[in-house]
This record gives structure tokens, C-alpha cells and sequence, in this order.
């Protein structure tokens, strides 16, 4: 979001100029892990469909959140974007270049532009290296740290950026608390001059109370660098607060998208309803008023996912033409996109269960 | 209505390489019959330790319950031996983890494992445990309970896993319901699941319910008290609206103000707690939360200030008046229309 952004710190980033171009553009993308049975002679049996078909655009500078319950297949997003896994199929088209089409050494030099945020900080370090060394690494990888001490220089003044004393260079990770090894973490990201971020859960293994430390630190890290991300979480409350327009994903599908405000206002997905309904909020005057939305059952498998809307065996408003045909993905005015028969043009079916007025 | 437990000056420590942790440094609390206390903090905080104590699930060595007592219905449960433990726990006062799935028996069925428990609090036979079973599957709402008692635990999914921990929890009708994070690691939906079933089983059973959490959106809509923990004290107590609506502890205030909420305009900025909770291996003499506080006076440093009744229901461990402190300083939000 960039009123924020631009009066808040009052600087101007390249970026401001060209804020509607459209940096990442993801065209049906699917990542499917194939099941395979046998030991010697592994057989494919069946696949599971992480990430099913998804369509988004992510602008310069924008904060794209996206959101779901776990295995909902937002971290496969995520790494399938970035190429750390080949995508099934579909486009994912950065700064105007077809990741799934571009050879290893382009991509090798994409990938520069594009970083990673982990979602815990505990794992994602590599114990036995120093902080200097992680954070030193990607200048190392991809050549553009200049001398030994250029680069130590650069691995102090990132240190600084993210709020750690850069006189920490040569400790190790577990000398770090949950927050401090975010930081770390995000230093990392920074060394290369990205211009894209995907975070994945960054607050989520982090007491409250530090929680709000690292997204301050994100945001202030977007004012300064215009940087773009693609903010992964599962807490709504969170989402909201950082994001421009928002992503709800469901078993492998996004079935709405709208902007921040608008998402919560006027949800239209009976899964983003439910949802919101959900989220707890620290008011016990509003909770014992709260009417919930209590989904029945659980999210059925992504091996297995069911025919028609995949939400159907969870839907409390759900119709008979939900089990026959999948909806499709929606513009309902103003860039809100919804996948649900509620908001299709459906009339009604005829005798052989065939929609009438069908606005495909 | 009486008190169902009552906790005085309870300490729990543990001896390490390193030094003494101290975990758990002298709370004081009492449950009545039916309440629901919510026990809320970060992690390390001392809850889950100190509620372990209770029913002295501390590994002993290293650590060690060095003071205290816990009036459990007219014993203290600290004296007890441990035949007369085992009689109480799992029986009059059951337990539910956050990790269902290290918490159940992996090599058991899940039916067996309900049975196990009814057979032996309860002396009933393998037909009527059975029974039981199948009945306490359907009361959390486990579809085709029958059919899924013989099912290993991960056939099941995390919701219904604890599910099944909770209906193993209520199995023999305990007086005390102790829940320690029991949906931290579900989502949002499953969640509300959970709590909905809990509180649902509750007004059906009558039992008091310790609650554990670090959510405090949880604690709002399940609660009718809470108990504040940092650096093993407990640092504010009293009824969840009252401490919502007018937080009278710097930390609880700071949590407060630390999480963006769904239902307010969007606060331009985050307002974090800086810096770190102690180190419970040396902890200060000082107020705990002195270093991160933006309100600490010289007193603070001083003096750990106890415990201290500011009314006839709450209770607050802190030198400042905060009652004239707004939780939410609207000027500096950013008015939801404004982003348009
Ligand atoms: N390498 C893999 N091989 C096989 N299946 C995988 C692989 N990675 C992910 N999956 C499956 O794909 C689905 C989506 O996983 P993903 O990690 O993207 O979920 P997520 O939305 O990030 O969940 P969480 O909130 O728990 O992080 C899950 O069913 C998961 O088990
Ligand atoms: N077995 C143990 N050995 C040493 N220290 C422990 C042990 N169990 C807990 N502690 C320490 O006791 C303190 C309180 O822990 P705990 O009650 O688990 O916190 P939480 O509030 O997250 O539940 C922490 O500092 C923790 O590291
Ligand atoms: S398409 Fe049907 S099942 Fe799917 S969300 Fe809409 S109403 Fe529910
Ligand atoms: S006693 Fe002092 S340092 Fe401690 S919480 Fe109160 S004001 Fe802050
Ligand atoms: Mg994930
Ligand atoms: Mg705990």
C-alpha cells in the first residue's frame, strides 16, 4: 500500500513513478506432488493437488496477503512462484519474464530479485554458521559482495537495517531469541537488493509480544525499499493490518480476493465468512454477542480433493449445482473476485441437472 | 459458590547445569466451582509449570515444587502420596496438552485408549466402556463414533485428535477441567470449533476449567476470569471484561495494544513491547517488567512490587496507577476510510 508507505517516511523510491506496474503476474498455477507407492518400482498412484489452478497479479509495491488454514497449500504458492519447486503448470510471469520458461542461469539471476522469509526462525538457520556468514551468503552466492570487506561492511549495515547490533556479526543463531533470529533472517533477504518478498508466516513461532516488532520492521523495510511482498499467514488479524488486498485460499484453489477493506466488510465466499467469523477478538463484550459460523467437519484431502466447489462438504449454504460443476473465479465488480455459484449468474437447473442461464 | 481449588504461594524451580530456573515464584489464586480461569503469557512465562504443579506432573529432578499448597477440595494435594495422586488426576482433575498427537498413544486404538481410563477410575467393564466410549466420541462430535473407535490416532486429523483428548479429559467427570494451550496448534476454524464444544460441554457438566493460553482473543468469548503471568508471577488477576476494558498492569496493557484487531480501523502502527522477558536463570530483584516498561519509576527498581488488590474483584503487581490509561490511542490511527 502506498499512501502509507509514501506519508509515513516521507521518502520517495523509484517505485513511487511506476506503482501500477504489474511486478508478478501468476496464471493458473498448479503444483502437484505425485503419490507413489512400491519400493523398488515406485509407482505413481495418485497426486496431491497442493496448489490446484491459481490467478493473482502482485503490483510494485503492493503487500499481497495471503491467507488459509494449514495444508490449504499457501507455502507451496509461495515456493512454487520462487521455482524452488517446477510448478505443475501455468505462468509465472516476474518483471515481465516467464519463470516456468527461462533457463537455470536466468533464473539464477531472477532469483536475486526475489526472496524468502521463513516461517521459523528456528530452523531456517543454519546452526553452525555465524550470523556474518548466513547473512553474508547470498552476496556470496550470486558474486556481488566486492571484497572481504565490502562484504563484511554490507553484513553490518543490513544488520542495522533489521535492528540487530552489527557487533553481533559473529555469533550464532542460538544465542538469538525467536525475534532476533527473524531479524536475521530477514537481513538475509535483504542482502541481495530484492524486489519481491515472500513471507511465509514470518510472526507466526513469536511470542505476541514480539509479533509486533517484525511486522513494524517489514513495513518500514517496504516504506524505505518499495519493496513487494506476498505475505503468507494464517492469522487474519495480522493480515489485515499488513496488507493491501488480501488472497483467501482453500484447498489448493484462492476463492476470493478483494481488497483489504473490502474483504472484510463485504466477505462473499461462505469459507471467507466463516473465516472471519472465527477469529477470535480481544473484547469480551463483543464475543459473548458473536454469532460464529461453526464449519462441520474437517478440510478434506488434497489427494482427494471433492468434485465441483471443493468447499462443498464444508458449505452451510451450499446448493446442488456445487457438487455438479466448480465456479468459476469472478470479478463481482471493483477487482472483487470470488469463486462461488451464490454470486454466479445461475438460475436454476434443468431436468438433466444442467444450468439454464449459465454466464460461463 | 466455593472455592474448587485453592493455590497459595506456590514456587516451582528447576535445577539445571546452568543454574536455577526459576519457573514459578510464589502465585496465589483460587478456582470456584464451574468457573473457567484463563491462565494467559508468552511462552517461558511460567503457565504450563505452573499448572503442572498442581498436580505435580514436574519431572523431579531437575525440577522441584520448593514451596507451597494446593487446596484441592479439603487436601492438599502437595501432601499427598502418589497413590492418592493418581486417584485425582485423570479422575476429579483432568488434563488436556496442546499436542495431541505426543499425547495420545500412538500403538493404541483410540477407543482403547477411552476405555483404558473408564476401566480403571471408573471399574466399568470392557461392554460398558464401550459404551461409554462411543457415547463420549458423539458428545465431541466425532462422526460415526463406533466405526471410528478402532482407528489409530493418525487416522484422525488434528481437530479430531483433540477432540478425542477432550472427550478422554471428561471421561470420568472431573470436577477441574486443566486445558494447557489445547488449540494453539489448530486453525482458526477448528478452534472455534473447540471452544464452542467446551463451553457447550460445560454448561452441560458443570466443571471448573483452567484454560492456558497466549491468544488473548481466546480468553475473551471463554473466560470469566484471568490470571496475567510474566516471569513466573502472576502479575494481574480479575474478570476478563474488567481487565479488557481498563488493563491496570503496563504488560497486559502492552499486550493489549500489541495485536492488530479485526474489528477496530486499522492502527496505523503497531505499538510492540521492546525488548526481551528476563532471563529466568537470573531473575532480577527489580519488577520484572521494569526493562520493558515504558511507565517504570525508581520505586521499580527497587522493589518487585507483590501482588495488590486495587478493588473488591482484581488484583495488580505494579507501583503505577494506569487507571486513567486509554488501551487504544485512536489519534494515532489511521481511520479505515483514509486508505481508500
Ligand atoms: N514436498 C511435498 N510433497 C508432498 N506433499 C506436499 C509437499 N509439500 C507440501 N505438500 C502437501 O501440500 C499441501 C499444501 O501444503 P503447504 O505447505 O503449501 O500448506 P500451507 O498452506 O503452507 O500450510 P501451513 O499453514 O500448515 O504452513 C499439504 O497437503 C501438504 O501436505
Ligand atoms: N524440564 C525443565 N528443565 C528446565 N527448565 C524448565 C523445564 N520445564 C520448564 N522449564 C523452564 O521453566 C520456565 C517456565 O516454563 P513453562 O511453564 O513451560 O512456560 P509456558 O508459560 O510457556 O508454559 C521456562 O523458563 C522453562 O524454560
Ligand atoms: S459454490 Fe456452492 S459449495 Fe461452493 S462455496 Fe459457493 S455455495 Fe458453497
Ligand atoms: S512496577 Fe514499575 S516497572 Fe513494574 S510494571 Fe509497574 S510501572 Fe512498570
Ligand atoms: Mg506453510
Ligand atoms: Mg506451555
Amino acid at each position: 500500500m502506498t499512501t502509507q508507505n509514501t506519508e509515513s517516511a516521507g521518502v520517495s523510491t523509484a517505485q513511487d513513478s511506476n506503482q501500477s506496474d504489474v511486478l508478478l503476474n501468476v496464471q493458473n498455477l498448479k503444483m502437484h506432488f505425485p503419490i507413489t507407492r512400491g519400493i523398488i518400482l515406485q509407482r505413481q498412484v495418485g497426486s496431491i493437488k497442493a496448489v490446484d489452478g491459481i490467478t493473482f497479479e502482485l503490483m510494485r509495491g503492493e503487500t499481497l496477503g495471503l491467507v488459509g488454514e494449514s495444508g490449504c497449500g499457501k507455502s507451496t504458492t509461495g515456493r512454487a512462484i520462487l521455482q524452488l519447486y517446477e510448478p505443475t503448470a501455468g505462468e509465472v510471469i516476474f518483471e515481465g519474464q516467464d519463470l516456468t520458461e527461462i533457463n537455470s542461469g536466468e533464473l539464477r539471476r531472477m532469483r536475486r530479485r526475489m526472496q524468502m522469509i521463513f516461517q521459523d526462525p528456528y530452523a531456517s538457520l543454519n546452526p553452525r554458521m555465524t550470523v556474518g556468514s548466513i547473512v553474508g551468503e547470498p552476496l556470496e552466492v550470486h558474486k556481488i559482495g566486492g571484497s572481504r570487506r565490502e562484504q563484511q561492511q554490507r553484513v553490518q549495515e543490513l544488520l542495522e537495517i533489521v535492528g540487530l547490533n552489527p557487533y553481533f556479526i559473529n555469533r550464532y543463531p542460538h544465542e538469538f531469541s525467536g525475534g532476533q533470529r527473524q531479524r536475521i533472517g530477514v537481513a538475509r533477504a535483504l542482502a541481495v537488493n530484492p524486489s519481491f518478498i515472500v513471507c511465509d508466516e514470518p510472526i507466526s513461532a513469536l511470542d505476541v509480544s514480539i509479533q509486533a516488532q517484525v511486522i513494524n520492521l517489514l513495513e518500514d523495510l517496504q516504506s524505505e525499499m518499495g519493496l513487494t511482498y506476498l505475505f503468507i499467514a494464517h492469522d487474519l488479524s495480522v493480515v489485515r493490518h499488513i496488507s493491501d488486498r488480501i488472497a483467501v485460499m482453500y484447498l489448493g484453489k484462492i476463492v476470493e480476493l478483494a481488497d483489504r477493506e473490502e474483504l472484510y466488510e463485504n466477505p462473499l465466499h461462505p469459507y471467507t465468512q466463516a473465516l472471519l467469523s472465527a477469529v477470535p477478538i480481544p473484547d469480551p463484550e463483543i464475543e459473548k454477542k458473536r454469532q460464529r459460523i461453526i464449519l462441520e467437519g474437517d478440510v478434506p484431502s488434497p489427494a482427494e480433493p471433492p468434485t465441483g466447489c471443493n468447499f462443498n462438504t464444508r458449505c452451510p449454504q451450499v446448493m446442488e449445482i456445487c457438487h455438479q460443476y466448480e465456479p468459476s473465479f469472478a470479478d463481482v465488480g471493483d477487482g472483487h473476485r470470488v469463486a462461488c455459484f451464490l454470486y454466479d449468474e445461475v438460475e436454476s437447473l434443468d431436468e438433466s441437472g444442467q444450468p439454464v442461464s449459465h454466464t460461463a | 459458590m466455593g472455592n474448587l481449588i485453592e493455590v497459595r504461594n506456590l514456587q516451582t524451580q528447576f535445577f539445571t547445569q546452568d543454574g536455577i530456573v526459576h519457573a514459578v515464584n510464589g502465585i496465589n489464586y483460587d478456582v470456584a466451582e464451574g468457573e473457567t480461569v484463563a491462565i494467559v503469557g508468552e511462552s517461558g512465562s511460567g503457565k504450563s509449570v505452573g499448572v503442572m504443579s498442581l498436580i505435580r506432573l514436574i519431572p523431579e529432578p531437575p525440577g522441584k515444587i520448593v514451596n507451597g499448597e494446593v487446596n484441592f477440595d479439603g487436601q492438599d494435594l502437595l501432601q499427598l502420596n502418589e497413590e492418592e495422586l493418581r486417584q485425582i488426576r485423570g479422575n476429579r482433575i483432568a488434563m488436556i496438552f496442546q499436542d495431541p498427537m505426543t499425547s495420545l498413544n500412538p500403538v493404541l486404538t483410540i477407543g482403547r485408549q477411552i476405555t483404558e481410563a473408564l476401566e480403571l477410575h471408573l471399574n466399568m467393564n470392557r461392554e460398558e466402556s464401550r459404551a461409554r466410549a462411543i457415547e463420549l466420541l458423539e458428545l465431541v462430535g466425532i462422526p460415526d463414533a463406533g466405526a471410528r473407535l478402532d482407528d489409530y490416532p493418525h487416522q484422525f486429523s488434528g481437530g479430531m485428535r483433540q477432540r478425542v483428548m477432550i472427550a478422554m479429559g471428561l471421561s470420568c467427570n472431573p470436577q477441574l477441567l486443566i486445558a494447557d494451550e489445547p488449540t494453539t496448534a489448530l486453525d482458526v476454524t477448528i478452534q472455534a470449533q473447540i471452544v464452542d464444544l467446551v463451553t457447550r460441554l460445560q454448561s452441560e457438566l458443570g466443571m471448573a476449567i483452567i484454560w492456558i493460553t497466549h491468544d488473548l482473543g481466546v480468553v475473551a468469548g471463554l473466560a470469566d476470569r484471568v490470571l496475567v503471568m510474566y516471569a513466573g508471577f502472576i502479575v494481574e488477576e480479575g474478570p476478563v471484561d474488567v481487565i479488557y476494558g481498563q488493563p491496570r498492569h503496563p504488560y497486559t496493557l502492552g499486550l493489549l495494544r500489541s495485536i492488530p484487531r479485526l474489528d477496530l480501523g486499522r492502527q496505523k502502527r503497531l505499538i510492540p513491547i521492546e525488548g526481551l522477558p528476563p532471563d529466568l536463570l537470573d531473575p532480577p530483584q527489580s519488577c520484572p517488567f521494569a526493562p520493558r516498561c515504558p511507565f517504570v519509576i525508581d520505586k521499580c527498581l527497587e522493589e518487585n512490587p507483590p501482588l495488590m488488590s486495587i478493588d473488591a474483584v482484581r488484583k495488580s503487581a505494579c507501583w503505577v496507577d494506569l487507571s486513567d490509561v486509554e488501551i487504544y490511542d485512536t489519534s494515532a490511527d489511521e481511520q479505515v476510510e483514509a486508505v481508500a
